[in-house]
């Protein structure tokens, strides 16, 4: 790791973009499938909607109220499922989203990572 | 000489480097750091002296209990407790405050009302809802004015004859607020009803008098005042707990055992059931020493001096926020505080890349965070190492948030 990263703990340039300037942040009118949950150890909360044609997904947005790395997170989820059906975006894991986010995080903060993760989850299952 | 000056050698963890920068430990509210004699004194005890205490009949174990007890007369002396049983030695101060809540959950009854505060940490809010949710008792709490300070008119218009505990924080772990707590004491008591005090954020600090402050109950932890974790002291008046019947039961805290009924041994132990924390309370003990040595006058007059400095200067900082009291009222060694436009993790983790340990979140206070309209705060908490240059450190760090991310 570089000093620059280092001085920057966890935060990716990556992670910072997708924190300034989200692309999928916001609300979804009419969204077939939302779900939102809570992280419990920080207060991390993430509400995700998305809306399904069929199997597949056609649109995914999020708000929250949330850390960087959670909020890049989502954004980074949001932005892997859109045109994946279903099943295929349940199978969206933490490694694919770390393979985007390009950070180093710990343990510590995983569940910043993966918050995003059970919404979604919830919010697939949860519908129909 | 500064405090800190004279302390630093003192505490062997400073010594670590963090992400490439000297450690500036700023997280003592949660857990403290050890000096050299506490971390020796338990590792003494074990290299020499370690067997089961009370009923060993054989040197070691004669050794175990001398010093065990020597324990607990040294705490006796640190908080000013008339008498020695009046010191009971528990897991930390939320297993002292759930020891309570238990034991006199137990003689609840409907309607029955438990007076806790919004500024309280989970430990003493949780136990009293288990208490009170199963006797069909009423749990109520004391508002905050915006000032960070207990509405105490309200407190008067809450307190009942109905009310059977008054259970309360001396400092907050968040808002640094210190609580009248003889005040408050003498009118649950006026009421009839149990006081009963966090002092998890005061003992670390101030100079203690039990007789002074006049309570029921007084719980802390070892590990905050630079005492080992798992050890914890609930300080309990003698004539109140000579009435209370034990809400726990095993060996040590018992006479004598029948299948059917046990006969109570006496105080303190009553309260002591199994195998206690024995290498803790030797490692307490040493920390108490280490305290005494330097004065508590001279420690609580260090850390106002650092908490009045981070409070001045977060406060000169744009989009930074400090919470609780003004730095001109009395405080405890906390400053919580927010960034503009970051969560309080982010802060906590960029103060880190730093080699500054501070603590983010809810700091087992939602309902407090909830009051203050916040998901979370950042918090730095001082000891007796803590220097103004690690303060200026802070400072210095936290000025350059905003751009960080």
């Amino acid at each position: 790791m570089s000093a620059t990263q280092a001085a920057r703990g966890p935060y990716s340039d990556v992670i910072r973009e997708r924190w300034r300037r989200p692309r999928f942040r916001g609300e979804l009118p009419g969204a077939g499938a939302v779900a939102e949950d809570v992280n419990p150890l920080c207060g991390d909360r993430v509400r995700l909607m998305l809306a399904l044609e069929g199997e597949r997904v056609s649109a995914a947005r999020f708000v929250g109220d949330s850390c960087a790395i959670c909020a890049a997170s989502a954004d980074v989820l949001a932005e892997l499922v859109v045109g994946r059906s279903r099943a295929e975006a349940l199978r969206v894991g933490a490694a694919d989203l770390l393979a985007v986010l390009q950070a180093d995080i710990r343990p510590t903060r995983m569940r910043c990572v993966t918050l995003p993760l059970s919404v979604l989850a919830t919010a697939l299952n949860g519908k129909r | 000489m500064r405090l800190d000056e004279l302390t630093r050698p003192d505490f062997p963890i400073l010594e670590r480097v963090v992400n490439g920068h000297p450690l500036v430990y700023l997280d003592s509210a949660a857990s403290s750091q050890r000096p050299r004699t506490v971390i020796e004194a338990m590792s003494q005890y074990y290299a020499r002296s370690h067997a089961n205490v009370h009923r060993s009949i054989h040197t070691l174990g004669e050794e175990a209990t001398e010093l065990y007890e020597a324990a607990r007369d040294r705490v006796q002396r640190f908080i000013g407790a008339q008498h020695r049983e009046e010191v009971i030695f528990t897991r930390g101060t939320t297993d002292g405050l759930s020891l309570l809540a238990e034991t006199i959950g137990r003689t609840l009854r409907a309607g029955d009302e438990v007076l806790i505060t919004e500024l309280e940490h989970h430990s003493n809010i949780v136990p009293w809802q288990l208490a009170t949710r199963d006797r069909g008792a009423v749990l109520k709490a004391v508002p905050l004015g915006d000032d960070g300070t207990l509405d105490l008119g309200a407190f008067e218009r809450l307190i009942t004859r109905r009310t059977r505990v008054v259970a309360f924080a001396h400092v907050s772990n968040v808002l640094g607020t210190i609580n009248p707590v003889a005040g408050m004491c003498a009118r649950a008591r006026q009421a009839g009803a149990f006081s009963v005090v966090d002092g998890a954020q005061a003992a670390p600090h101030l100079s203690l008098d039990m007789c002074a402050l006049d309570c029921d109950f007084y719980a802390f932890s070892a590990h905050k005042m630079l005492g080992p974790t798992g050890l914890g002291v609930l300080y309990g008046r003698r004539k109140v707990l000579e009435a209370l019947e034990p809400g726990r039961g095993g060996s040590e805290m018992i006479k004598e055992v029948w299948i059917d009924r046990a006969q109570w041994n006496d105080l303190p132990w009553r309260f002591e059931p199994g195998t206690p924390p024995i290498a803790e309370a030797v490692g307490l003990s040493a920390a108490i020493e280490y305290l005494e040595k330097l004065g508590m006058d001279a420690v609580a007059e260090h850390e106002r001096a650092l908490t009045r400095q981070t409070l001045e200067g977060l406060a000169a900082i744009p989009g930074v926020r400090v919470y609780g009291p003004p730095a001109s009222e009395a405080r405890g060694a906390v400053v919580a505080f927010s960034v503009e436009g970051l969560h309080p993790h982010d802060v906590a983790a960029l103060l880190d890349a730093e080699g500054i340990a501070v603590r983010a979140g809810h700091h087992c206070a939602m309902p407090l965070m909830r009051r203050l309209g916040v998901v979370g705060t950042s918090r730095a908490s001082f000891s007796v190492f803590n220097s103004p240059e690690e303060v200026r450190h802070l400072l210095a760090a936290v000025g350059e948030l905003r751009t960080a991310l």
